[in-house]
């Protein structure tokens, strides 16, 4: 049942491609490297829980791609007023409070700019860990900046902000069910928060690793991990405050 | 055999606890899958047999449950629905299968990330707990149908059911698709980053290619069903009108207006249509998979099997629109929506054709888990054909709505995938438990479930074109379709006696399990990664080494070798001297 013809100058049978002979250099996902030392064990797991964090971030934007169709479908819907016996458009363009948004705003683009440098600086450190673990060679003392401590009290000062915003919204009267524009704008804040919220929970569990001397490179995967994160939920914030602007 | 060191991902547990409650292990983990869903396939069937009985004797006693009024009767329907969707034919064939061998099947110790695997498990456990529960609270579980239409779903007073039943089935889908957006991410991520040397993706069974595709469809699909759900949520409880137009109920002008059931609809059947591919694509792989160990012969055409599960998937996404003909939508959205329905058939057709060409001319062995591959493609031809008349716009509108989608859904979605279900039952049993299952005995279990399952779903395309509504409670006293309840009664008798026969898979499976013939490491002479390894494999899987893989997945009937199968971690095998 083979449709490969035997040879009989061919030492071994050859097999169908998908591919006989030797194991190919360039696939064979991770298992190349195993068995190396604890660094490239390192490596490995970062590559891979960057690859995970991508695919999970692949699904936050799939809720928000819902969301955002949505909004546009529910906006352009007209609905039968029966007053007038005559369709019309209900959606109601909301009036957020811009300034405190724009503050939101600057607040969560500097977090994002201190957990860059937070990882830059555990990047750094894992670097040098082998150089340090020399006997007898000493980089000296580094007074360092928290950069992550900065980062968790600016992650609840964006949520205090957006607590702030929805208590102007309420004062206005500006509900969750007023208008479908003020319904969207309470969801998709929500929503991001409680993201953001489940990044600040993973910058704490990044400090706590720091206590727990957890080794640097294990420590450095987890913050890579959130700091990556957290400039996508930056990202995001902006498409969220970019969609209510426009579409709002 | 050549191997290389490697280092685990985590240590074999000790404590009970950590071993079999809340255990890292894949293996396990894929095991808890299982049986989570062979609970949930019990609790469908017997909704379903009461579902059945009601039908043909409207007005009996039945012991415990008395008269079946017709609320009850929705909301059985209901349940049944969402349990066999999500927690059977979700959750087994990944859940269960997917967790257990795609790690094995691609050489890696475990899945790439272990405590999200066991957090995956637990939160579709806490889902299936949530959603039983909507049968106990006040008002019972919900009548509006597995796909949730608003707005009967959307408002509290719509119904007995549509209280907190309502609620918690919602919740119960939005824990289910956190829970599959983190399997998803765990299966990705393990087959793109976790592969034995040499296990490039051209040499990964079918099986592992339809579990990855699977993943990639849930990933992008659970998303939208959970923003679905959200919103669904905000209108019942927050007073929100997403989808909710101005309704009156029971005389009472409801306090929505300008929401769009119709909105729903889209954002349900972007994730609705390919939920029917990620049940029935595993099933795909399992019988590629099975066809050609037991035909002793390489799957034809490798490569155009998985191009093909991958335009499935495609196209999956593309064609929501055909469940909506009847919603008015505008003909030309319709005709395209058709024209990519069809299209749908290509793929199939390709799929098909490769796995009559698998088994032509090969030296068939036919055990109980080919039985059951070849029943897979027997029903997906016949679930599958019917697929095209309700594709066409023009058939769908006095089609839809009637027993014919019943039959359709049933055959292509429900038993094609529980078919795909057992035979990877009977096919890895001995390598999960170490055990071989009673063939006497699966074979009887082959027979009855086959025939009675086509004797059950196909009358219903009769029915359906004699114009015999779907979900109507009660129409013994309807005139027209008098003349259809010795059909109906037909059906519900084959329905007990398949259900029945489901007993002597039970029994088998849970004999074999405690008492069956102890397995050999090999005993199908199958060739991929998971027949390398002990017998239940060790907790690293390949005790403490990695495969190097040399070889294509379907090395049958090699020309020179030794023997008719060379393993896919097998260096090159001397020649046969008789060559």
């Amino acid at each position: 049942m083979s449709t490969v013809t035997p040879n009989l100058a061919v030492k071994y049978p050859r097999t169908r491609d998908t591919g006989g002979g030797d194991p190919p250099s360039y696939g064979g996902g991770n298992g190349d490297d195993r068995g190396n030392s604890g660094a490239s064990d390192y490596g490995d797991r970062l590559r891979r829980a960057r690859l995970g964090l991508v695919i999970g971030l692949t699904a936050v934007v799939m809720l928000f791609v819902g969301f955002t169709s949505a909004l546009l479908v529910r906006k352009g819907l007209p609905t039968f007023d029966q007053q007038t016996n005559t369709y019309s458009r209900d959606w109601v363009p909301i009036n957020l409070p811009w300034i405190l948004l724009l503050v939101n705003t600057a607040v969560l683009l500097v977090s994002s700019a201190t957990m860059e440098f937070a990882r830059r600086d555990i990047t750094r450190q894992a670097a040098l860990a082998p150089v340090k673990s020399i006997p007898g060679v000493s980089l000296g003392d580094e007074s360092r900046f928290p950069w992550l401590g900065s980062t968790v009290i600016l992650g609840f000062g964006f949520l205090a902000g957006q607590f702030l915003v929805w208590r102007v919204l309420h004062e206005r009267h500006t509900l969750v069910n007023s208008n479908p524009s003020s319904s969207f704008a309470y969801l998709l804040f929500a929503t991001h928060a409680v993201h953001l919220a489940g990044g600040v929970i993973a910058l704490t569990w990044a400090g706590a690793t720091s206590l727990l001397h957890r080794p640097v490179e294990s420590r450095r995967i987890v913050i890579d991990i959130a700091a990556w994160y957290w400039h996508f939920m930056a990202l995001l914030w902006i498409y969220i405050v970019t969609l209510l602007l426009i579409a709002g | 055999m050549a191997t290389t060191e490697i280092v685990h991902a985590h240590a074999a547990p000790q404590g009970f606890i950590r071993k079999y409650i809340f255990s890292l292990d894949h293996k396990v983990i894929g095991i808890q899958y299982f049986f989570l869903a062979l609970t949930a396939v019990w609790v469908g069937m017997i909704l379903s047999l009461l579902m059945r009985i009601h039908m043909i004797w409207p007005n009996a006693d039945l012991p415990i449950l008395g008269h079946i009024q017709p609320e009850t009767y929705l909301s059985i329907l209901t349940m049944h629905g969402t349990i066999m969707v999500f927690f059977v034919l979700t959750t087994a064939p990944q859940g269960g299968f997917g967790n257990y061998f795609l790690p094995i099947q691609i050489g890696a110790p475990d899945m790439a990330f272990p405590v999200l695997n066991m957090l995956s498990f637990w939160t579709t456990f806490v889902a299936f707990v949530v959603i039983l529960a909507a049968f106990f609270v006040t008002g019972g579980a919900p009548l509006h149908g597995w796909t949730g239409y608003p707005p009967l779903s959307a408002m509290q007073s719509t119904g007995p059911g549509e209280g907190l039943g309502a609620d918690l089935w919602i919740t119960s889908i939005a824990i289910f698709c956190a829970a599959s957006l983190m399997g998803a991410l765990n299966f990705i991520t393990t087959t793109l980053d976790l592969r034995a040397k040499g296990m490039s993706m051209f040499r990964m069974p079918l099986t592992v290619w339809s579990w990855f595709i699977t993943a990639i469809l849930g990933l992008l699909a659970f998303g939208v069903l959970l923003s679905a759900g959200i919103l669904l949520l905000m209108d019942r409880n927050l007073g929100t009108s997403f989808y909710v137009p101005l309704v009156v109920v029971n005389g009472q002008i409801m306090g929505h207006k300008g929401g769009s059931p119709l909105l729903w609809q889209h954002l349900f059947w972007f994730f609705g249509h390919p939920e029917v591919y990620i049940a029935i694509l595993p099933g795909m792989g399992v019988a590629s998979q099975l066809l050609s160990t037991f035909s002793r012969k390489p799957i034809f055409g490798y490569k155009a099997m998985v191009y093909a599960m991958l335009g499935i998937g495609f196209l999956g996404f593309m064609v929501w629109g055909h469940h909506m003909f009847m919603s008015g939508m505008s003909p030309y959205s319709a005709f395209a929506f058709s024209i990519l329905t069809m299209g749908i058939g290509v793929p199939s057709a390709i799929k098909t054709f490769n796995w009559l060409g698998t088994i032509w001319g090969g030296r068939v062995r036919f055990h109980s888990p080919m039985l059951f591959a070849i029943g897979f493609v027997s029903l997906f031809v016949s679930g599958g054909l019917s697929g095209p008349f309700l594709a066409q716009p023009t058939l769908d509108i006095p089609l839809h709505d009637t027993a014919f989608v019943v039959g359709h859904f049933h055959l292509i979605m429900g038993v094609a995938a529980i078919f795909g279900i057992f035979a990877a039952t009977y096919y890895w049993v001995p390598k999960m438990f170490g055990r071989m299952m009673n063939e006497t005995l699966g074979r009887i279990h082959f027979w009855f479930t086959l025939i009675g399952t086509y004797a059950i779903f196909m009358p219903m395309h009769y029915l359906g074109m004699a114009g015999q509504p779907r979900r109507y409670s009660q129409f013994t006293e309807v005139a027209y379709l008098q003349h259809l309840i010795p059909l109906n009664k037909f059906i519900t008798y084959c329905a007990i006696i398949t259900i029945a026969a489901q007993v002597a898979f039970v029994i088998n499976l849970f004999w074999t399990i405690f008492k069956g013939p102890k397995a050999s490491d090999n005993p199908w002479e199958a060739t991929t990664l998971e027949w390398t390894t002990a017998t239940p494999p060790p907790h690293d899987n390949f005790g403490g080494h990695t495969p190097v893989v040399h070889n294509g997945p379907y090395e049958y009937g090699v020309p020179g070798a030794t023997r008719d199968y060379i393993m896919q971690n097998d260096p090159a095998t001397p020649l046969n001297p008789a060559h």
